[in-house]
């Protein structure tokens, strides 16, 4: 559909873009991206045929682009910039019109019955029908970028060239915009060329990705390969942290700025015990991984609440209720993990663990009525109980994803060797068990200080972790059985 | 603002459109032949056209006296001064569909001005050139208004490349006073007829008879057709000319075509007229105000409606403190630069809010 050719291009003797080649296939989204300066707007307006380039050529379905007269063109590609000016005050009608200008021959540009039509559907499928007899002043910004999306739509082109199409709208006409943008090249096989000012909205969106640099093609290929953290530091100078978009299988950036992270430590003190709860609250965020009944999966909490219930404490929405009860006792859900248990909480095992700069505090409540031995588990029927081990591990040091789900597994190893040093049963199958039925964990890190790549079990954390779990589960098992006058 | 908006919505229907542009043409024609020191009651003036026109019998009301004072006095002077008012109006239109400005004008471009100098160029040093014999006179003022604003529109861009509104303007302005100057310059250096010069100067179309009209048509037709053939073209500048190009338009040789149908106009009416001013500017705005600012019917529009305004604003320069004679150019300052306020104003408010 087009194909470029070693492109060069510029203003007088300074040259903008260097030797760039690329080609789109009919069909294609493709996303142009680069910091501002590198070219990108200059390379779209050298194929529309505003700057002419100074080497290289330009093929539009199998034609040089000098071959095209201005009307044969606008038939060709229509283009849609960031922003149209407009001094006066047409209606949306006449300006969707416009863009059958290409189309009307004649000394007096009869406006056709054809026209009409075209005019009328693309204002269907653009959703502004119901403007037609609007004036410009009188519709929002997103709106009218959709007015001029309708008018180069009219204009029937194979191929549409955008200038940062979204720049000025809100995320709802961003998205609109570009689902628009989306199914005409997927059911229309209109061929779209746009430069986004987004990574996130390019990777989403674009089938491939050309990053500029410095007038010169950095990356081209699919946003996954393109959207790469190295690269991205080198064309950008800045830094970014690369991750899947949570549904679809497209890289998002998230920025991360230089700012200066508060120093704190958390220590054994910091955690305050009562019959009702035990918490934590902190000043900084800590990121945290949890199965926590609020706030679980991966998320940067300032207080964690391990709360003590009734042993028969039954309820259809546990959720609504645990929050309820957080906001009652001036806990903010949204920044808290929340858990609960059965088990006597003046019962709780804390301990502290140091080695150089590392340190790491863990806590664990436990109660140990419903033991169950994971591999037999299928001899248990689903029943719900108020979890009843809670290991919290609160670490000192930054960690990567890795290290927090081998922290994970390093606990829930010492977890079950505690169980089975301490002997406890699973009442059902009558054999070790390696935990309880509704365990919970939490592993929260202030992500500052020493780096941790990783937590296994022989790692300088895990080892840290593997002691702390084990000797404070066997300390709160103990506490339990004495409480509870149980003798092996 | 808003009960304006409300008129576009309901955008009134272009047959109603013309119909009340034209109505109003023949209406002020006839009053403005009627109107006089001595009045002529329209039927004899209707009476007199048929029998110009049709060889039709005169009626007895109507005097062979009447007959001249129509035929050789009133009807040239208001036919000018319609041609005038819609040359200027259209090229009005056109200049502001062109720069995206609805400030402007022949007048504030400094196109008039550059007309001017050329005119008086040519009167006072009795130029004629050997072939165009007394066609010099507006073939220069065309040329020098064409130069004009050329250099304007090359100056404004050296200032600012986004050739913002007020830059434009600003630039019509300075180079207004600088051609001024140099008006005044020659006169002071040639110092004869000051008061016919300022006159002239000030814009009139008495005492100009059937041959400034025949002088005048050929260029008028020339330029109105070159116009009314660029609605659409006009229609996709006005969004700017990277969007124009987009839409499929030749822009450099659209905009050139247009430059130079504008000047003819301007050039030929500032030749036969003198300087008039604010009638490219009022007449567009309030055609624009009214039926939309579609340019396919804008030019033809204010083409008709700027020939009636004209002809409105010559009857009151001549009747209001009769027997002295105003010169037009003050009427339709007098009217256009409030109204060129009121726009300023309003397009800074549109721009805030």
């Amino acid at each position: 559909m087009l194909k470029v050719e070693n492109v060069s291009a510029g203003y007088q003797d300074v040259s903008i873009i260097e030797n760039i080649s690329f080609q789109v296939k009919e069909g294609e989204l493709f996303g142009i991206l680069g910091p501002n300066g590198s070219g990108k707007t200059t390379l779209l307006k050298v194929i529309s045929g505003v700057i002419p380039r100074s080497e290289g050529t330009i093929i539009l379905d199998n034609k040089p682009l000098s071959s095209y007269s201005p009307k044969r063109l606008a038939q060709k590609v229509a283009v849609l910039p960031q922003m149209t000016t407009h001094a006066f005050d047409y209606t949306v009608k006449e300006t969707v019109s416009l863009g059958r200008y290409p189309f009307q021959k004649g000394l007096f540009k009869q406006w056709t019955n054809q026209d009409e039509e075209i005019v009328q559907e693309i204002m269907k499928q653009t959703s502004i029908s119901h403007l037609a007899n609007k004036s410009l002043h009188e519709i929002s910004g997103g709106e009218k970028q959709r007015v001029f999306l309708a008018q180069a739509l009219a204009q029937q082109p194979k191929l549409l060239l955008l200038d940062e199409p979204t720049n000025h709208l809100d995320i709802s006409h961003q998205k609109n915009l570009l689902d628009t943008l989306k199914w005409w090249s997927k059911s229309c096989g209109l061929t779209v060329v746009s430069i986004f000012h987004d990574l996130n909205l390019a990777s989403l969106y674009c089938d491939r990705i050309l990053l500029l640099s410095n007038g010169k093609v950095k990356a081209l290929d699919q946003p996954n390969h393109v959207v790469e953290e190295e690269v991205i530091k080198q064309v950008y100078e800045a830094t970014i942290k690369k991750q899947p978009h949570p549904e679809l299988p497209r890289p998002q950036v998230m920025l991360s700025p230089s700012e200066q992270k508060e120093e704190f430590l958390i220590r054994k003190e910091d955690i305050n015990v009562t019959k009702e709860i035990i918490s934590l609250s902190t000043n900084v965020p800590l990121k945290t991984l949890s199965s926590a009944v609020i706030g679980a999966g991966f998320g940067w909490y300032k207080t964690f609440v391990n709360r003590h219930v009734s042993k028969d404490y039954h309820c259809d929405d546990v959720e609504k209720e645990m929050t309820q009860f957080l906001i009652d006792h001036q806990f903010h859900p949204k920044e808290t993990v929340g858990m609960m248990t059965a088990a006597k909480l003046e019962d709780v095992a804390i301990e502290e663990i140091k080695e150089d700069k590392l340190s790491i505090v863990v806590v664990v409540t436990a109660g140990v009525s419903n033991a169950v031995d994971a591999s037999k588990s299928y001899a248990h029927e689903l029943h719900f109980h108020a979890g009843t081990i809670n290991t919290w591990i609160f670490i000192n040091g930054s960690l990567t994803d890795e290290a927090y789900i081998q922290a994970i597994m390093t606990a829930t190893e010492a977890k079950t060797k505690a169980m089975h040093d301490e002997k406890i049963m699973d009442k059902v199958t009558k054999t070790i068990a390696t935990g309880t039925s509704t365990d919970s964990i939490l592993v929260a890190a202030t992500q500052h200080g020493e780096n941790i790549p990783y937590a296994g079990t022989i790692t300088k954390l895990g080892k840290m972790i593997a002691k702390g779990v084990y000797e404070c589960t066997i300390e709160a098992i103990q506490t339990y059985k004495k409480r509870w006058d149980i003798h092996d | 603002m808003r009960n304006i908006s409300i008129q576009r919505s309901s955008r009134i229907n272009r047959t109603i459109a013309y119909l009340f542009v034209t109505t109003f043409f023949v209406l002020s024609l006839l009053v403005g032949v009627s109107i006089g020191t001595l009045h002529i009651p329209i039927s004899s003036i209707l009476d007199v056209f048929s029998h110009a026109l049709f060889q039709t019998e005169l009626s007895e009301k109507t005097e062979p006296m009447m007959m001249n004072i129509v035929l050789d006095i009133r009807l040239p002077r208001v036919l000018l001064a319609g041609l005038v008012g819609a040359s200027l109006a259209l090229a009005g239109a056109a200049f502001q569909g062109l720069l995206q400005n609805p400030l402007a004008d022949p007048y504030t471009l400094g196109i008039s001005s550059g007309a001017s100098l050329g005119a008086v160029f040519v009167l006072f040093f009795g130029i004629q050139l050997p072939i165009f014999g007394f066609m010099t006179l507006p073939l220069i003022s065309i040329l020098t208004g064409f130069l004009t604003i050329l250099s304007v529109i090359i100056f404004s861009r050296f200032v600012e490349r986004s050739m913002k509104m007020e830059t434009i303007i600003l630039t019509g302005i300075i180079m207004s006073s600088f051609l001024g100057s140099i008006i005044s310059l020659m006169i002071a250096l040639t110092g004869e007829e000051l008061r016919q010069i300022i006159n002239w100067l000030l814009g009139s179309v008495s005492m100009r008879g059937w041959e400034y009209i025949s002088l005048f048509l050929p260029f008028f037709i020339v330029g109105t057709l070159m116009l009314l053939l660029q609605g659409n073209e006009l229609n996709a500048l006005s969004f700017g000319e990277e969007k124009a190009h987009y839409l499929g338009v030749d822009v450099r040789r659209k905009k050139l075509s247009i430059l130079i149908a504008a000047s003819i106009l301007t050039g030929a009416a500032v030749a036969v007229s003198g300087t008039i001013g604010f009638v490219g500017l009022v007449i567009p705005h309030l055609n624009r105000l009214i039926w939309g600012p579609d340019h396919r019917d804008l030019l033809p529009l204010s083409l008709i409606f700027g020939a009636g305004f004209l002809i409105l604003a010559d009857l009151v320069a001549r009747t209001i403190i009769s027997p002295t004679e105003l010169p037009i150019g003050v009427i339709t300052a007098l009217i256009g630069a409030p109204i060129f306020a009121f726009i300023l104003v309003r397009q800074r408010i549109e721009r805030r809010g």
